[in-house]
């Protein structure tokens, strides 16, 4: 297993406030990958520099063996990694289909001109980017609503259909922000299918940050453990979730029953 | 976006009967030369705030100084033709009897010299988060009036004179009826819906890798292109182009047609542009029939400058009762393609 995604030595602040204290760590390909630890620990933090919304104020990332550091996000989605977000950021008035094809735009070779004319070669270029998108929405179950506002989905509906459209970027890694969030039990199993699933089909690699421990535990066949920006564990989720220092420090008594 | 259930061979068929009603009626001059002026302005100003609409509406930008493209096409243009026509025609009467292509040329050129200022305001300021482009443009628009007041070449505060007239209800039907057709396609292409995600969610647009700053600019230039080309028709109108035609209160108006007929609707736009070009000019005949009167010690004049209090009314009014504007954010159905919905 090589390392997708490299992080050496990354460290950010804010002002004075370290919220990411120098983190070297490798996402090997094909795995799902956890990282876990309590509020402001740091996790989303690290999803922000590793897509370009933060630059990191020491350190190094490099995908693919290419440094990506300090790289505008649309390049480093365009380079592989597509992110989704823990509140959605979903194109409320826009139709579901629509929220696909943007993420396909970057791929879409038709000029200005040419679509501005509507020209066959466009049309056809439309024709696939819709067909594709189709097959995304029908994979993740919206086929019903593809022609609908986004914004009229229930909750679950957009957590996948912000999943679909990540996954519609062609990425290489996706970066999942808390899946879970505000999902019931049931769900939440649906959710754990369908991670498997997108990694198996998609052959992507899952870099996931969550607070339920349970889909962590189940999923996720690599952890990293964080808290005040400091790795505390990381290995096998099995290994960890036994971990004294993890248990104490993050999960407390009660955590090690779930 | 939602649909108005109309059919649309019908609709499309009575608008063009309405096209060659009136232009068959202007041929044998029984529309009176006001009428017209009032239909040829508006469709002047259905281009202005269908393609402010591309900027505010569909890239949800914010941009107030729309008029100084305008500015920008009418003087190239206007200066363009009158220097053409200063030329010694190649055959007597050549200029005259007018090739209408020398009119179109000189019309687009002051549509890209307007896209390129717009690209030059548009650059800096869109690559920043924020306002930057409201103050830019704001100011942009007072800048532009000021150098054109100062330049005696183009006629300074006078304005330029002795531009011909060469737009008819014809080319200018043409031009509008271009723009829209441009527009609709560019809005219902791959390009147009990167423009409506920047609107929707930046942050989320740049990380599904679209270069938002490039839409920002190029959604933009484009709006201040078509701006340019109605300056142009505008300037051909009425034979003149004159630096107050185009200061911020022309602007703001463009603005509240876009705000009234419902951001990002170009239906909503066009139907603005007619009913308010309409209405301001009722509104001047009648203010300007309202007599003088005394309160107390003070005379009261009731003018022509009181239309924008009411626009201004209308613009509060709107806010607090329908505050996505008439049409929200639907289309007639004539202006949205049909896609094929497989299964």
């Amino acid at each position: 297993m090589s390392a997708l995604l490299s992080i050496q030595g990354m460290s950010h602040y804010f002002g004075g406030l370290k919220a990411v204290s120098d983190f070297t760590f490798d996402v090997p390909e094909g795995v799902i990958y956890g990282l876990i630890g309590p509020n402001g620990s740091g996790k989303t933090t690290t999803f922000n520099l590793i897509s370009g919304l933060y630059t990191p104020t020491t350190g190094k990332i490099f995908f693919q063996g290419k440094e990506i550091t300090g790289h505008r996000p649309f390049r480093i989605v365009q380079g592989g990694i597509a992110r989704t977000f823990q509140n959605l950021r979903i194109f409320g008035n826009l139709s579901v289909i629509d929220n696909i094809r943007v993420a396909r735009h970057y791929t879409v070779k038709s000029g200005l001109f040419t679509s501005l004319l509507r020209l066959p070669s466009f049309l056809q270029e439309e024709a696939d980017v819709r067909e594709d998108a189709m097959q995304l929405i029908r994979m993740f179950h919206l086929e019903d609503r593809a022609h609908d506002q986004a914004k009229n989905l229930p909750y679950g509906a957009l957590r996948r259909l912000e999943i679909a459209r990540a996954l519609a970027t062609k990425p290489k890694l996706v970066l999942l922000d808390e899946p879970a969030a505000g999902m019931n039990p049931k769900e939440t199993d649906d959710l754990m299918g369908l991670i498997r699933r997108v990694r198996d089909e998609f052959k992507v690699t899952v870099f996931l940050i969550e607070h339920h421990m349970k889909l962590v535990m189940n999923v996720c066949e690599r952890v990293k453990v964080i808290d005040f920006g400091e790795t505390i564990a990381e290995g096998d989720p099995k290994v960890v979730g036994k971990d004294p220092k993890v248990l104490e420090a993050y999960l407390g008594k009660r955590g090690a029953e779930c | 976006m939602g649909t108005i259930k109309l059919p649309r061979l019908l609709i499309a068929a009575l608008i063009f009967y309405v096209v060659v009603t009136i232009l068959s009626l202007d041929q044998v001059h029984i529309l009176n030369g006001y009428f017209m002026v009032i239909i040829n302005r508006s469709l002047i100003f259905v281009i202005l705030a269908a393609s402010l609409n591309l900027i505010n509406g569909i890239t949800g930008q914010f941009s107030l100084g729309h008029m100084g493209f305008a500015a920008v096409g009418a003087y190239v243009s206007g200066t363009i033709t009158t220097l053409v026509l200063k030329l010694p025609a190649p055959q007597p009467g050549f200029w005259i009897t007018g090739p209408i292509f020398i009119f179109m040329i000189a019309i687009v050129i002051g549509g890209i010299a307007a896209g390129l200022v717009g690209f030059l305001i548009g650059f800096p300021s869109l690559r920043l988060k924020g306002d930057y482009l409201a103050i830019m443009t704001l100011g942009f628009g007072e800048i532009i009036r000021t150098i054109l007041n100062n330049i005696d070449y183009v006629g300074g505060p006078r304005g330029l004179l002795g531009i011909p007239k060469f737009s008819t209800f014809t080319t200018i039907t043409l031009f509008t009826f271009l723009i829209i057709v441009l527009l609709r396609n560019l809005v219902q292409s791959s390009h147009g819906r990167a423009m409506l995600s920047i609107r929707e969610n930046e942050l989320a647009s740049e990380l599904c890798g679209i270069d938002t700053t490039r839409y920002k600019v190029m959604g933009f230039v484009i709006g201040a292109f078509c701006a340019g080309v109605a300056g142009g028709l505008l300037a051909h109108l009425l034979q003149l182009a004159h630096p107050t035609q185009y200061g911020f209160l022309p602007s703001a108006l463009v603005l509240i047609m876009v705000y009234a007929g419902g951001m990002g609707s170009m239906t909503g736009s066009i139907f603005a542009a007619f009913s308010l070009t309409f209405l301001t000019e009722g509104l001047r005949v009648a203010f300007d029939n309202i007599p003088s009167f005394r309160i107390g010690t003070m005379d009261v004049r009731i003018g022509t400058e009181w239309v924008m209090v009411i626009y201004a009314i209308l613009l509060i009014l709107i806010m607090l009762f329908r505050t996505e504007g008439i049409m929200g954010m639907r289309e007639a159905k004539l202006l949205i393609i049909e896609e094929k919905k497989k299964k």
